[in-house]
């Protein structure tokens, strides 16, 4: 989820949870080494992720845009050609990494990215697997 | 004298604030060397040829290798507080970089402290966090694809990411998203938005569309919103004001992009190296 205006920091990611499971969350946090930058109560609703996926036909090629981050891959193949969008400093460096490689071998942005943009590239890379049955 | 500031996309890679030379496909930093292929070092060789077109000097570059942890970025944005304000640039361009509204905030305080202010352009994570730290209308361009425009005109939205479904939504017309940013002052003095259509605007309204050549394919290809950025840049820094370095530079990465018959497989450099040419007609 989104946070909300007065925690903003820069490329944010909020879990919500029961304020009384605070110790028992925190607590399982800490035990796969991740610390969260803050606890907080909050009393309004989040934003949530982008669920509006596009999706767009160039011939033999697929383009699926998530938020901000577009994917194409050649259907006939299954080769992602091209990586596109985004503006935080993973994204280049996803790029490099997933185009020229299959949809079945290339690495995905959940595994090597760190950002929103790869979360984003995640959910449009999802939609290409499973739109090319790989 | 023009400033770029962004990352490369390798976690070795050191800051450098430096002039820089384009080689055939790779950007030379000293001893360093850098692949274009798509983000800031893409936008700095299309920048590079625009300003070789126009007889002006290589941008003098402030870099940093960032792979998406913000520890380059981090340095970067401190890097940037402490020197910009004994600095002189007449035109200053943002691009790829982790947003940190914290930092960036210390930046557009070192700006403010300039001799002279530059004219500022933005675009990327740069733009994403002008907008987030409530400064976008400090910026005098952003340079928004179609997603990134409904970021800006989503009041609520933090990043792109959170980007609510019904300003998402494809029937949205680009012109009713410009006025939605500039009336919650999500926005850049000028807005160059690149799509099927690019759209030129202020808070005045849309001052010019450019769609031709119509080159539909382009819209995969990742780096060719960084090449147009590059392009408006470099114009700018040539003394060119930012309306008509806004329509020329979507006239030439148009006609770049066409020159170069793309597929959705071809890759960015191969539309910079069309871009010399696409000046002379264009220009």
């Amino acid at each position: 989820m989104g946070p909300p205006p007065e925690i903003r920091s820069g490329c944010d990611l909020v879990i919500e949870f029961p304020l009384i499971e605070e110790l028992s969350i925190t607590r399982k946090l800490s035990e796969i080494n991740i610390k969260p930058t803050q606890v907080v109560p909050i009393n309004s609703p989040l934003l949530e992720p982008v669920d509006l996926l596009l999706e767009k036909e160039y011939g033999k090629y697929l383009m699926v845009r998530a938020a901000n981050m577009k994917i194409t891959v050649d259907r006939a193949t299954k080769m992602i050609v091209n990586v596109s969008g985004g503006g935080c400093p993973d994204v280049p460096y996803l790029a490099g990494e997933m185009v020229n490689r299959h949809l079945s071998n290339a690495p995905q942005p959940r595994d090597i990215g760190y950002t929103l943009c790869a979360y984003a590239l995640q959910l449009a890379y999802d939609r290409v697997v499973e739109q090319c049955s790989v | 004298m023009f400033g770029i500031v962004g990352t490369v996309p390798e976690d070795e890679f050191p800051l450098i604030s430096d002039a820089v030379v384009l080689e055939d496909d790779q950007i030379i930093f000293g001893n360093k060397r850098v692949a274009v292929n798509r983000g800031t070092p893409a936008m700095i060789a299309a920048a590079i040829k625009t300003l070789e077109h126009m007889d002006r000097p290589n941008p003098f570059c402030f870099l940093v290798g960032d792979i998406g942890s913000g520890e380059g970025s981090k340095r970067l944005y401190k890097y940037l507080a402490d020197h910009l304000p004994d600095s002189s640039f007449k035109t200053l361009a943002f691009h790829y970089f982790q947003p940190d509204v914290g930092l960036f905030k210390k930046v557009v305080a070192a700006i403010n402290k300039m001799p002279t202010r530059p004219t500022l352009v933005a675009d990327a994570g740069f733009m994403y966090v002008a907008k987030m730290a409530g400064d976008a209308p400090f910026f005098d361009l952003f340079t928004p694809d179609a997603g990134e425009l409904a970021y800006l005109a989503d009041e609520k939205a933090p990043h792109p990411f959170y980007t609510r479904g019904f300003i998402l939504h494809e029937e949205n017309l680009i012109p009713d998203l410009i006025k939605r940013a500039y009336r919650h002052h999500n926005a850049a003095s000028y807005l160059l938005v690149k799509g099927v259509e690019d759209f030129i605007a202020s808070k005045k309204g849309i001052i010019e569309t450019v769609d031709n050549p119509c080159e539909e394919i382009l819209e995969p290809i990742g780096g060719t919103g960084d090449t147009l950025t590059g392009i408006v840049s470099a114009l700018i820094a040539s003394g060119m004001d930012i309306e008509s370095a806004s329509v020329k530079a979507a006239r030439v990465n148009r006609l770049a992009g066409l020159n170069a018959k793309p597929t959705p497989a071809t890759q960015v450099y191969d539309i910079i190296k069309q871009i010399p040419g696409a000046l002379t007609e264009i220009l």
